[in-house]
Parts: structure tokens; sequence; C-alpha cells
């Protein structure tokens, strides 16, 4: 053992402070509202009735995302072809843009007087009717498809090329490779998909309304909400959002618990290639999936990029002074996010002999993407409050919080190549010697760029588009893009709004592109 | 050493410059302190006036103004808060946070007389739906609006203040048969929003025939965008009214400044800013009058409000009947 004492066991002190860092920021913020709130914390019947539908929504829509997610991901695995690249990210755009722009995206393309209904009604066709339930599985299976589509991809091309060499020269069909080389890996990597889509779910509330149709899709964190703004009953709200993070603990763990470890011997990072899906039909099959998801998730953006085009060239200095500070809160974002979820990474994966523990620290990692965003802004704000002015902290709490909420998303995408790096060449790197910052500097890193520079791309692009815990501490003067956004149609300004839409699309996805781009330098993906 | 002593002296004498000139910190809501909104033309005039920095500070909407004053207590920076309707009177005048106003009685354009000792009125306006002029058979009253088969987008009493207007217009209406006016309604809802603004946008995209906002929103398209294709459906029931108010923080430490401030907001130098950028009706009319194009909006010939004292009862009841109705 003494020969482990690698950086990777340095590190542990700074992993367990970083999980602990995310355990205080959530349980510091719940706690401070419910010091402040007076008197009891019951829980009223409809609050029940509102978890029922978060369950209910959130485990529908992760599954309908991952299950669509499987063949768009072993689709775009198994093919290549120009403008893939593009694509891929291009398809990631939905997942980080702000809520009431994809609502309207997906309305313009989806909504009773949408492009769907009325390429239908040319037919005589009734319009579509996309509210209900059935509304808030599609807004959610449209943010999270890219992101279940990318984690699963990841899986596939994590697979060593030298298995598909070997499975094609034994003549293994696609039946065979399905069971033999894909589905384990499925196994491997869909629970925590799953997992994290379903965590995200729990919190959504503005879009499970719009789209929900009514009181029907009340959420628990609108029951947070009517708590916090209609009864001003703080004691109900940190009650539901703990009510809301035991659901979430409860998902991670199962999820954990159903996961298996995916067996992580490598091969020789050849670039894959299938000889086992060059038929006619899977070729086919395969282009129809990409187009289909391409379509779906597109023509909303298309539909937001057409409505802000007219606009951009009328877009003031206020908007770019408001772009600028965006970008720097996601600049800050990142290196939090990064900071973070590297010490964690590495920690979980060299806890590999003590299970327990390592499922212990990613589950409270993933907490902080289903705690409440209300309860935190208001917790970190009565926090903040005695000893200074929240006001003057806005940027950088914005800068922190959206940098730990980015971190469930850079875990599921570090662990496994941490793990993998740990398993294949720890025992290399041990017995050469190579330790503390060298080991990191050639090993460590270079192994784990890809999902580096992924993590880096989605906290950044995440950061930029979310309103998060801004709107409590917002300065009038000093607005983000997206709090903008929302002032602008608050104002009647849906114009002015519809080019701030588009400038923040375009950053979101430039923003992403390089720094995913920048992970992958000579990979492809 | 001559450069830096002069600095510093520079220095130190901006600072007490910033010192002399006291700050009234007044809390509103987002849309009030934007560059389009009244916040920017009434800080110029106010601070023209009194020697001071005028500091706005912008928290979400009115029921976001009214916890964030909750959650920072009598420690609150807050001089004014200006941005609270009088559906959120009655429970902001029970936290004791507010200082009584004893200024001179004003002369109010509003559609009700105004009594309230705490807190002052700077602007009003009906709800009512917007639709397209071209809409044929525009409905007047919710019973027609039930009975046809117009499609309308409307906001969660629960989440917006426009939602929680409707929300009391139709109890203030129908009392003991809100429930069963918003039985008939259910199927003519498409949605229910967070906020203003989504359903806005929706009725915009064209999602619904109507949308639940003010009788003064087709001045905005009118006035700013030159677009008279807006206009709203009068309603033989009424029109439930939104009165927005400021009351002065009893904590402040500025607490002549806060009064100075009150009384300016009565004044032309603030109301005359209201109607192109707040879009409502001023609570006094000033004297050149409403702009143009304010004299085409539609006039209720009856107006709904619950007294500040019921409002809160009133919600908690419709709010129930409402669940119950749309939960179905």
């Amino acid at each position: 053992m003494v020969a482990r004492a690698g950086p990777v066991t340095a590190l542990r002190p700074l992993g367990f402070s970083a999980a602990a860092l995310v355990l205080v920021l959530i349980g510091g913020s719940v706690v401070a509202v419910l010091v402040r709130a007076e008197g009891g914390f019951s829980l009223a019947p409809q609050d029940w009735a509102a978890l029922r539908f978060t369950v209910l929504q959130a485990a529908l829509s992760a599954l309908c995302s991952v299950v669509l997610a499987v063949p768009v991901a072993r689709a775009l695995a198994r093919r290549r072809f120009a403008g893939r690249g593009v694509l891929v990210t291009l398809m990631g755009a939905p997942f980080i843009l702000p809520v009431i722009v994809a609502v309207l995206g997906l309305v313009m393309v989806f909504g009773r007087a949408g492009w769907v209904s009325d390429l239908l009604g040319v037919f005589g066709i009734a319009p579509l009717n996309i509210y209900g339930l059935k509304g808030v599985v599609l807004a959610h299976v449209f943010f999270n498809l890219p992101l279940a589509t990318r984690l699963i991809l990841q899986g596939w091309l994590a697979i060593p090329a030298e298995r598909f060499r070997l499975a094609a020269s034994l003549g293994a069909g696609p039946r065979d490779i399905a069971r033999l080389l894909e589905r384990p890996m499925l196994r491997a990597v869909l629970p925590g998909t799953v997992m994290v889509i379903f965590l995200i779910c729990t919190t959504s509330f503005a879009v499970a309304l719009a789209l929900g149709g009514g009181p029907r899709a009340t959420t628990v964190e609108l029951a947070i909400y009517q708590a916090f703004r209609f009864d001003f009953d703080l004691g109900r709200a940190a009650v539901l959002a703990l009510l809301q993070l035991a659901l979430s603990a409860v998902a991670a763990m199962v999820a954990l618990w159903v996961a298996v470890p995916s067996d992580a011997s490598g091969g020789l990072d050849r670039t894959v290639e299938r000889w086992d899906a060059t038929r006619t039909g899977l070729r086919v099959m395969d282009t129809g999936l990409i187009v289909l998801a391409a379509l779906f998730l597109l023509l909303p953006l298309l539909a937001i990029a057409l409505r802000g085009l007219p606009q951009i060239a009328a877009l003031d200095a206020a908007v770019w002074a408001a772009a600028w500070r965006s970008l720097w809160v996601a600049g800050v974002s990142v290196i939090v996010t990064l900071a973070l979820a590297l010490p964690l990474a590495l920690t979980i994966a060299d806890l590999r002999a003590r299970p327990r523990v390592a499922r212990g620290v990613e589950i409270v990692v993933y907490l902080a993407v289903a705690t409440s965003p209300l309860v935190i802004g208001t917790g970190l704000f009565l926090l903040i409050f005695p000893f200074a002015d929240p006001v003057a902290l806005a940027l950088p709490v914005t800068a922190l919080v959206n940098g730990v909420m980015a971190l469930p998303f850079a875990l599921r995408a570090m662990v496994p190549a941490a793990t993998e790096t740990e398993a294949r060449f720890g025992r290399l790197a041990a017995s050469l010697g190579l330790t503390g910052t060298a080991r990191l500097r050639l090993l460590t890193l270079p192994r784990l760029r890809r999902s580096l520079g992924f993590s880096a791309a989605l906290a950044a692009a995440l950061s930029l588009g979310d309103l998060g815990v801004i709107t409590l501490f917002a300065d009038p003067g000093e607005a983000t893009l997206p709090l903008l956004l929302y002032r602008l149609m608050a104002g009647y300004q849906m114009d002015a709004a519809a080019g701030v839409a588009l400038l923040l699309l375009a950053l979101s996805l430039g923003v992403f592109w390089l720094l995913d781009r920048g992970g992958r330098v000579d990979a492809e993906v | 050493m001559k450069y830096l002593a002069t600095g510093l002296m520079a220095l130190s004498a901006t600072a007490v410059s910033a010192q002399e000139k006291p700050v009234l910190n007044v809390y509103t809501y987002d849309s009030f302190v934007t560059e389009w909104g009244p916040g920017p033309a009434i800080e110029k005039a106010f601070e023209e006036t009194c020697a001071c920095d005028l500091v706005f500070t912008a928290a979400g909407d009115g029921a976001a103004l009214l916890a964030r004053l909750r959650l920072e207590g009598a420690r609150t920076k807050a001089d004014v808060v200006l941005g609270l309707d009088t559906n959120l009177t009655g429970a902001a005048a029970e936290t004791g946070l507010f200082a009584q106003y004893d200024g001179a009685a004003i002369a109010f354009d509003l559609p009700v007389e105004w009594e309230d000792d705490t807190f002052v009125p700077y602007d009003w306006g009906y709800f009512a739906f917007v639709h397209d002029r071209a809409l044929a058979d525009a409905p007047d009253s919710f019973r027609a609006l039930a009975d046809s088969d117009l499609k309308i987008v409307i906001q969660d009493p629960r989440s917006s203040t426009p939602g929680l207007g409707l929300l009391l217009w139709v109890k203030a209406a129908y009392g003991d048969g809100a429930e069963s006016i918003w039985a008939d309604l259910s199927d003519n809802i498409v949605t229910v929003t967070k906020g203003w603004s989504e359903a806005y946008g929706m009725f915009l995209e064209g999602e619904a025939d109507m949308v639940l906002s003010y009788t003064t929103s087709p001045a905005y398209h009118l006035i700013a965008e030159d677009d008279d294709s807006k206009t709203t459906a009068p309603f033989t029931e009424g029109h439930y009214l939104q009165i927005e108010v400021a009351g002065a923080v009893a904590s402040s430490d500025q607490p002549e400044l806060a009064r100075a401030f009150l009384d300016f907001m009565v004044t032309d130098a603030f109301q005359s800013v209201i109607p192109t950028t707040n879009w409502m009706y001023p609570a006094v009319t000033p004297e050149g009058g409403l702009p143009k194009g304010f004299d085409t909006l539609v006039t209720p010939e009856t107006a709904l409000l619950f007294p500040a004292g019921e409002a809160t009862e009133a919600r908690d009841t419709a709010l129930e009947e409402w669940l119950r109705a749309l939960g179905r």
C-alpha cells in the first residue's frame, strides 16, 4: 500500500474538502432558512400532491430522455460524416438555454400555432396540443436529450477499438456486439445518466408549469415558491427543500447501487472503426435517427435564431456590458467547477477499495443539482446579510453557486475517466515512481483532458444561461445576460429580448465549443 | 511624495463630498429600474431637488420585494419600498416595518376612494384580457368567455402578480360562484405560466387568442411600436384594479428624505414619467394630461377591488377554489 501513496492519495483531503464545501453550501443555506423561520413546519395535503407530480414527471422525463438517447448515441458513435462535430455541439445547445427562451422556442415549433401545427393544418389535421404531462416531458427531453446523448456517447467512445477489432475478426454481428460490448457499457453508464437527469427535473418549475397546462403540474419547487412569496412561510419552504433533497438522495443512492462499475481495462486509443455497422439497413436507421434527433433539437433553436436575427444589430451597450459580465461570471464558475471536480473525481477513483465512502462523496455532490435554487439563494442571502451587502457580492456568489451546480455533470464525465486512468496506469505509474505534480502533468491531466474540457464547457455554458441565485442579489446596474433578458421581457421589450436570446445562445455555444474542443484537440468525437 | 499627498487630499475630498450627500435607498421591482423603465428619469429628477443620492435596489416583483424586506427585517438598509400593490399592503402593514405617512392630503385620480395612513399610490391600472383587434366576437364577460371556444393564457396566482389579480377579479365579480366560473373556464385555458412575460410572449407567438394583462398594454404597442392591432376586451362585471404604492420604512435613518421622496412621487416630475415607461395610469394626472394614445384605451365602467384588509382572506379562499376547479 505504500506504493499507492501517489498524488491521488495526497489529493484525498482536497477531495473531501470539496465535498464538505458542497455540503456546507447546501446544508448551510437550508438551515439558515429553517432558523429564520418562525412557527411550525407543517406540510399541506397539496404539498404531497406536488411531491408525487414531481417524482412522476422527473422519472418519466429521465427515462424518455435516456431511452431516446441510446439509439442516437449509438448512431453517432458508429457513423462518421462531415459536420458531425458541429452537430454534436449544436445538439448540446438546448441544455444551456434559459428556460423562458426554450419554452418560447418549443412553442414556436410545437405549439398550437407552431410550425408543425401549421404544416398539419395544410393537410387538414388539427393543431398539436402539447400541454399537459406530455408537454412537460417533451420539454424536459428537449433539455436533457443532448446531455444524455453526450454522456452515453462517451461510454461508447470509452470501449477500446481493439475490442471492436477483435469482435470483427471473430465475425461478430451487430447483435453479438450489442450483447458483448455495448450492453455491459450501458449497464455501467445508464443508471448515472438517468439519475442526473432525474435530479435536474426535480427542481423544474417554470417549464413544468408553462407546458403542464395548469395547477395539475405543480412541482415541489412551485410549492416552495408559493411558501416563500405567497405565504412567507420560511419553515414550509425549508421543509419542502429538505423533502426534495431527501428524494434526490434516495434517487442517487438507488442509481449508484444499480450501476456496476465498468471494467476499466483499456486499449491503445486507436480510432474506432465499426466493421459491424456497414449494412445498409443499419445505415438507413442511423441516418434517420440522427436526422430526427437533430430536427427535434435544432428546429426550436432555429426559431429562436430567426426571431432574434433582425434584432441583433440593435443591441445596445448595456447588452454588451451584461454579456461581458456573464462571461466573467462563467469564467469564474469554470475555475470553481474544475478546482472542485478534479480532486473529487480523483478521490472517488482512488476510493475504489472503499466503495461506500466513494458513493457517499458522490451523492453529496449530486445533491447540489437537486437543491431548490430559491432556497439556496435565500439561505445564502440570510447568511451574508448580517456581515456584508449581498448586492455587492452578487456576481461572486453567482459564480460560486453556478460552479457548484455544474459539479454533478462534471463528475459524471470525469469519474469514469479517472477510474479508468487509475486502473490502467496506476500500477505502472507507481512502479516508475511517478508521483506528485509530475504524475498529474504526465499522466492524470492528459488522460482526463477530454472530460476536463467537456466539464469546463458545460460549466461555462450552464453558468452563462443560468439565472440562478442572482435574482435575489442583483444590482440594477450589474445585470447578467439572462437577467437582462428577463427584465427586457418584463418591460414589453420582446423584440430586444429575442435579440438578447440569440446572443446568449451564440455565446453559450461558442464558449461550449471552444472549451470542449480544447479538451480534444487531436481526438475525434 | 508631493504627488502622493495631493492624491490623498483629492481622495479624501471626494470621500467627504460623498459622505455629505445623504443616500436614499429605494427598493423596487426589476422592471422599474431598467433603462427603459421609469427609474433613470425619476432618479435624475429627484436628485435635482434633494441634494442626495437616490439608489435603487431591484428585487424581482412586488411579492418578491415584500419577501425581501421581511427577510432583512428592521436591519434593512431600505428607506422606501416602492412597488407593492393593494393585494400586498395588508400583509405589508402587518409586518410593522413601515412608517406612517403624514404628508398633506393629495387629490388622487384613482377610480376608487383612497384612504391609507401608510402607503402612497403612484400608479394604477386595470387587469384585462388583451387580444388582436381582428378577433371576432371578443367576449364581454367571464361567462361569455367560458362559453366560447376562445383560448387564453393566464399566470399562476402563486407566482405572479397579474395571476393573483385575475384570481381576485373573478372572486370579486362572482363571489361564491367563482369556482364554477373557473371550472367552466378550464377548457379555455391553454396554459398557466409562472410569470407575465412567458404568458405575454406565448400570446404574441399566436399560442392563444387572449392573454391576461392590463388595459394599458395596447398603449405600449401603439406608442412604442406604432402598432394599433392590440386591444382589450371590456367585461360587464367590471375590471379588477391594481394600485401600486410606496411606503417609508420605519427603521430608516433618513426619515425626512423618505418623506420627501413620497411627497415628490405625486408631483408632475414623477407622474409624467409613469405612463410611457411603466405603462400604467399615473396616480395624479400630470398637468399636460395623459400621452396621446391613452385616449384610445378601453376604460371599464366598474372598478373592482378588495380593501387591503380583506384581500388576504379572499385570496386564500379564492386560491383553494382555483386549485380545485383547475386541478380536476
